[in-house]
């Protein structure tokens, strides 16, 4: 053992300067399952309490739905509960590949591989497909996950300023005598919740001779007429090159991403993506449960129609209140509080008005931002809103920020 | 004193990282240290000075050390203009 005194002493140290920060993070236990209506124990030993979520990424109310969770038990019934192995070797079912061309057929692209998880997608997908001779001219704005597997990959990095499209042509052109231009961006962008303008990028990107990637995350399942994602939204099926996504939201919740695109490029994950070759294959229980919300989505699109009803319902009344939002058309509605100390106060205010919405700000969101990210869920109904709009005016005005502007808001509780 | 060399690099990192309505910067504002270029930002000014320019830095030139304010970058190109 070498685990000194002097080495934990270290640890605690900087777990301390988190604290002191105000940058540490403290999770909420929830038991019950995912859904509206929740279960919570906060903080830690606290009365478990029944709260409204507003921060979930259930879009669909799908995560708990009971021929979701019926059709994983008959995964696990069927095909036992986990694999043991990686794809290549024993861990490939023939529900793997079904569920990698239901995947295809619902994004419109020509085919897919499944990852443990889109942070892994994203993680191995640059280094697959890119080398040295290459670039990747990403969004300022883009996802964690897409940050990692950029730096995990050789080819040369750059970037554009955020959604500007005339930046990113001039990155374009800068960047002709390079082998392959490959675009990289978020489809929605999960902390404002605006979207790429996928049309523009995919005209500039065949003017340029530049392959582009969209990371769907906060957009597949509900976004577009159909929920094909934020390229349909764009009328521009069929013309993106690699798609990743995760199943961990919208569709089912539960784990699990992909990449889907061009033939080739999924091959070449196939081969050579490292956390496809060297982490287990998607549990037969989630996969049936993935096929199970694929089949509900594709017989109808109610669900995600309620959801763009009840997210204009919950802009409207926010916006009608006097809040300072995003700009958006999304689910994703946050709330401007600018000042991280009032972003958290304001959260914990919600909360003790039974409405679970959780405050960003940085490193999460950039300095002066501080927000409260609330998410609508197909699975909300209107009580939900009204009550959750209740509790936010009444913290709004305890906090007296209803009608004022970033400025004022700023001038009074600093940035 | 006026600086050409200085004041197109700066006009070119005022351009391309600020954003509208940031703190203006001068020739010794920390750009990489101070948060307002990040690494993957970096290799579009190292591709700027180089057509500029019209010189070649090796990469493990193309620090971040090196790369941290205006005056440091205008170092960095005269070394190379110079050789």
């Amino acid at each position: 053992m070498s685990y000194s005194e002097k080495t934990r002493t270290t640890y605690q140290g900087v777990l301390q300067g988190l604290k002191d920060a105000g940058l540490f993070k403290q999770e909420r236990f929830i038991h019950s399952p995912q859904a509206a209506d929740i279960e919570v124990e906060f903080p830690s030993g606290a009365t478990v309490r029944k709260v409204i979520n507003m921060c979930a990424n259930n879009y669909l109310g799908l995560s708990s739905h009971p021929e979701v969770v019926k059709a994983a038990h008959k995964g696990m019934d069927e095909r036992g509960y986990g694999m043991s192995s990686v794809r290549f070797i024993c861990g490939t079912q023939d529900i793997h590949r079904t569920l990698e061309e239901k995947v295809t057929e619902f994004l419109g692209t020509e085919d897919t591989i499944l990852f443990p998880s889109c942070m892994d997608a994203n993680a191995g997908v640059f280094e697959a497909i890119l080398t040295k001779d290459d670039v990747m001219i990403s969004d300022r704005l883009v996802h964690a996950s897409l940050i990692d597997g950029i730096r995990l990959c050789s080819a040369m990095q750059d970037t554009y300023k955020h959604a500007d499209m005339a930046h990113l042509e001039q990155k374009l052109e800068m960047h002709q005598d390079r082998r392959h231009r490959l675009v990289i961006t978020d489809g929605v962008f999960s902390m404002d919740g605006d979207t790429a303008p996928l049309d523009k990028m995919s005209e500039l990107c065949e003017k340029y001779d530049a392959m582009i990637l969209v990371d769907d995350s906060h957009a597949s399942g509900f976004i577009g007429k159909t929920g094909r994602g934020t390229h349909e939204k764009y009328g521009v099926v069929g013309k993106m090159d690699v798609i990743t996504t995760t199943f961990g939201k919208a569709l089912g919740g539960a784990t699990g991403g992909c990449v889907s695109g061009r033939r080739e490029l999924v091959e070449m994950c196939r081969q050579k993506a490292r956390p496809y070759l060297f982490s287990n294959s998607i549990a037969p229980v989630v996969v049936e449960g993935i096929l199970k919300v694929f089949e509900i989505l594709m017989a109808s699109t109610e669900r995600r129609d309620k959801l763009e009803k009840n997210a204009a319902y919950w802009r409207k009344g926010l916006q009608e209140a006097g809040f300072v939002l995003k700009e958006g058309d999304t689910p994703i509605v946050p709330v401007m509080l600018f000042n991280a100390k009032l972003a958290g106060d304001f959260s914990r205010a919600l909360y003790d008005e039974g409405i679970y919405a959780v405050g960003f700000f940085f490193p999460v969101v950039p300095q002066s931002q501080a927000r409260i990210r609330t998410q609508i869920s197909a699975g909300h109904e209107i009580h939900h809103l009204d009550k959750a709009l209740e509790a936010f005016i009444k913290v709004g005005k305890k906090f007296d920020i209803l009608g004022k502007t970033r400025q004022e808001i700023i001038d009074r509780f600093g940035m | 004193m006026a600086d050409e060399l200085k004041d197109i690099v700066l006009k070119y990192v005022i351009a391309e990282y600020l954003e509208d309505g940031a703190d203006p910067i001068t020739y010794d504002t920390p750009l990489i240290s101070g948060g307002i270029v990040d690494s993957f930002s970096m290799v579009s000014l190292k591709r700027f000075l180089e057509n500029k320019y019209k010189i070649s830095i090796p990469d493990d030139q193309a620090t971040p050390e090196a790369f941290d304010s205006v005056d440091k970058i205008a170092v960095l190109v005269r070394k190379f203009t110079q050789a």
